[in-house]
């Protein structure tokens, strides 16, 4: 069982930030992952009295502060209109809406956890994560990063052209995904992001000059072998790896032929 | 820790330990239609509101809930009664354990759309588990209220 000695919420994110240097803290996100441990955590520190979950947007960028929850990604209107709904597919199947109105952006991204939807979502967005201490790098650079004291403070996705599209596979509705896959045309170049290998996402660059066959299934296929080809999956009590890898072949493949008949958004308009 | 919050209606201040749960927090004080039914965030057998959202109250601290309006069927009764008689017209439930749960997702999911489609409802309800159906009962118990709910207000 979790257990906690002290409850602080924060004031400030350097008050949180000095108060998480220390072994035994830990900053809350939704909990809900860590209320399944069992961690005795001298101080947890609170993080939702800062406006932290909010959703603003710009013309260049969307800034997702780190306590947005997953309910409010599933919701934002805009958001969803730049990744043609992806974003709200990636979460819509994660337990119920009870959940999602509890879990948090920052507490999904910041645990790197290989189960993750909403990291294998992000990852194929131009995403950026600020930290409290180590500043603004890109999501890509963070995942595989060991885990630190510093505090994920917002998501900077920024509104480059894109086409994206979100699919995983489920063994029942609600149940962790056996595999994740987003798929992206990213600034001019294809992306597949292959998570709940059931490792960590990992980010596939498929190289465009691959994908020149007049017709549109046989570049699928092709895109869909080249992910597979650089995809290294494994078995849980879920699925098997060989399992793993066919499912990469079909949603990868399903995703590039969703993006391809998808309008692209964002960017500069003409 | 002093934790204050307004529990269906009611203004409460008290002391709490740090870890206390929001649900063994509704529970001390009565309202034993919030049950823990998988301890996996699961379920939904334990859904309140806070500031009226639906939320998984074995899941988060009651500190969290600190200056909040915390809602549960307790403090629903007028709206759970007329909208249970339709799942018990049905005859959806054996057991009824998941009912409270049920109910007040189903009441949040009126609120924020009142004329939902088959597949808005499953969706929005799929975090409500019940292990004795197949939700079919329950689905046109749902329809069979909407329809009421349309025809009296026309």
């Amino acid at each position: 069982m979790l257990t906690i000695k002290n409850y602080v919420k924060a004031q400030s994110l350097s008050e949180a930030y000095e108060l998480n240097q220390k072994r035994t803290s830990r900053i809350l996100g939704g909990m809900l992952w860590m209320k399944m441990s069992n961690a005795s955590i001298q101080t947890a520190i609170d993080l939702s009295g800062l406006n932290l979950d909010v959703i603003t947007e710009t013309k260049e960028e969307f800034s997702i502060g780190c306590m947005v929850t997953l309910r409010q990604l599933e919701q934002h209107t805009s958001l969803n209109e730049y990744t043609s709904n992806a974003v709200s597919e990636s979460v819509k199947s994660i337990v119920g809406v009870q959940f999602r109105n509890l879990a948090t952006v920052g507490g999904s991204i910041f645990g790197r956890f290989g189960f993750s939807d909403v990291l294998t979502m992000f990852l194929a967005l131009d995403t950026q994560v600020e930290l409290f201490n180590a500043g603004i790098i890109p999501l890509s650079e963070f995942v595989t990063m060991p885990l630190d004291n510093d505090i994920l403070v917002r998501l900077i996705v920024k509104k480059v052209p894109l086409k994206s599209a979100y699919l995983s596979h489920r063994n029942t509705k609600t149940d962790f995904p056996v595999l994740a896959c987003s798929v992206s045309y990213l600034n001019g170049s294809y992306r597949a992001v292959i998570g709940a290998r059931p490792a960590k996402a990992i980010i596939i660059d498929v190289p465009k000059e691959l994908l020149k066959e007049d017709d549109l299934n046989k570049n699928a296929d092709i895109f869909a072998q080249y992910v597979a080809e650089h995809t290294t999956t494994g078995s849980n009590m879920r699925a098997s790896a060989e399992y793993r890898l066919h499912l990469v072949k079909v949603l990868s493949k399903r995703g590039y032929l969703q993006i391809e008949q998808t309008t692209q958004a964002g960017g500069k308009k003409k | 820790m002093i934790l204050s919050l307004i529990l269906n209606g009611k203004p409460i201040k008290e002391e709490v330990s740090p870890d206390l749960l929001l649900i063994d927090f509704v529970r001390s004080h009565g309202c034993y239609s919030v049950k823990r039914g998988c301890e996996t965030s699961n379920c939904g057998l334990c859904t309140v509101f806070m500031n009226g959202k639906p939320v998984l109250s074995c899941s988060m601290l009651a500190m969290r809930a600190d200056g909040s309006r915390i809602d549960t069927l307790e403090g629903l009764q007028e709206e759970a009664k007329e909208f249970g008689a339709f799942i018990a017209d049905q005859g959806a439930e054996q057991c009824g354990f998941c009912n409270p749960g049920t109910i007040m997702n189903a009441i949040a999911l009126f609120r924020e759309n009142p004329d939902p489609s088959d597949d808005e409802i499953k969706e929005y309800l799929a975090g409500n588990l019940c292990r004795c159906s197949g939700y079919e009962g329950q689905l046109r118990g749902i329809k069979a209220f909407l329809q009421y709910k349309k025809e009296g207000s026309k």
